[in-house]
């Protein structure tokens, strides 16, 4: 454990040289993982988040569109947490997309973030062209949230609910079967 | 035999309405070319309101929308401006409000008083009491936009979704759909984009 947390370490401070994090690897995923006084965003227009809703390796990922003024997205957030920690060594990847707006970035988000000590991914979506990219999500989907894709290699749904934990859970397994 | 006949259409009757009920789902509702339903819904000056009441008017701007979502309240002022450029035309704005207040009492009727005094609305502020009128239009979030055109048979709907493409700042708006959608009935034109979509607030129901 301790050394996990050397490599993060070491791992975080490397990727900060870097001007622009392309790559979709394993260890940029630890930035959130370190306990830092700061909370750094990964902020994309859709174009740059399309590419997260479409990986092609071994993974299931689990992408759940919400905001912190969400009341209904908020309450269910525990259950995508709890479902990466339950999950993680079977390959399950948890994106949380915010939809938050940048006014309220410092204000609200950073602080939800740290203040909730969530584990999965916070990407947030900026892009207020809405009508164009909603529909490249899900052709169904009508811009209400919180809204769910799961996804991998050969299977792929939206759900467009809330979860228990018992409902995400039942999916969940669909995909790893 | 004959009873048996009878039972077996019994049941194919009453097993197809069992599919019949009304339900929350995102596809139903109403779709372009629809004729929407008139409701009496009471406003903020405690007087009941109807579709029918305007009688001057070519159509009308039926907005779901509410207090408390951060979309909603970042399209107020674009609101009414709606309303002050298109009421004199024939298309007044007609915002409802469909949240059950139980729930959001943010949007409850003295929350919806004092938000439409302070912000100077000069359209009806109608709360769906009961909220039997959104399921019907099919409105999923706020704020939803309904255009509806006064035909012989009722009001149509011509024009379902957001306001506009840009929620953050009215001056870099490219596509104002209601505008455009308004503007192409008082031409006597069809709407050309009849159906958007934008990120909005779930209406809040009691579970």
């Amino acid at each position: 454990m301790k050394y996990f947390v050397v490599l993060c370490l070491f791992v975080s401070m490397s990727c900060r040289n870097n001007e622009q994090e392309e790559e979709l690897t394993n260890d940029t995923a630890v930035i959130n993982n370190v306990k830092s006084d700061t909370v750094e965003l990964e902020i994309y227009d859709f174009i740059g988040l399309e590419k997260f809703l479409n990986q092609e390796d071994n993974k299931v990922h689990v992408v759940n569109f919400w905001a912190t003024w969400c009341a209904p997205c908020v309450k269910e957030l525990p259950h995508f947490e709890a479902l990466l920690d339950k999950y993680k060594d079977e390959g399950v990847e948890v994106l949380l997309v915010s939809l938050d707006f940048p006014k309220q970035y410092e204000k609200k988000l950073k602080p939800f973030i740290k203040e909730h000590n969530l584990k999965s991914r916070v990407l947030v979506l900026d892009d207020t062209d809405m009508n164009t990219w909603i529909p490249k999500v899900n052709k169904d989907w009508d811009g209400a949230i919180p809204v769910t894709l799961i996804y991998n290699k050969s299977k792929r749904k939206f759900y467009s609910q809330t979860f228990t934990y018992n409902e995400l859970e039942a999916e969940i397994k669909q995909f790893l079967k | 035999m004959k009873l048996i006949k009878i039972i077996s259409v019994c049941a194919l009757v009453l097993f197809i309405s069992a599919f019949a009920i009304k339900s929350d789902d995102v596809s139903t509702g109403y779709e372009v070319g629809d004729i929407a339903t008139d409701f009496k819904l009471m406003n903020i000056d405690g007087k009941m309101v109807s579709l029918l009441d305007y009688k001057e008017a070519k159509g009308f701007i039926v907005i779901f929308t509410c207090n408390t979502c951060p979309y909603a309240v970042a399209y107020e002022d674009r609101i009414i401006e709606l309303d002050k450029k298109y009421a004199s035309k024939g298309y007044p704005v007609i915002a409802i409000m469909p949240n059950n207040t139980d729930v959001k009492p943010g949007d409850n009727m003295d929350a919806m008083k004092a938000r439409a005094a302070s912000k100077g609305f000069t359209f009806p502020y109608l709360m769906d009491e009961g909220q039997e009128i959104y399921p019907q239009y099919g409105a999923t979030k706020t704020p939803h936009v309904y255009v509806l055109q006064k035909r012989k048979q009722g009001n149509e709907v011509k024009y379902i979704g957001a306001i506009d493409d840009n929620y953050k700042d009215a001056s870099l708006v490219n596509s104002k759909y209601v505008e455009n959608a308004v503007d192409a009935l008082l031409d006597g034109k069809e709407v050309t984009e009849t159906n958007t979509r934008a990120i909005g607030c779930s209406i809040k129901v009691k579970k």
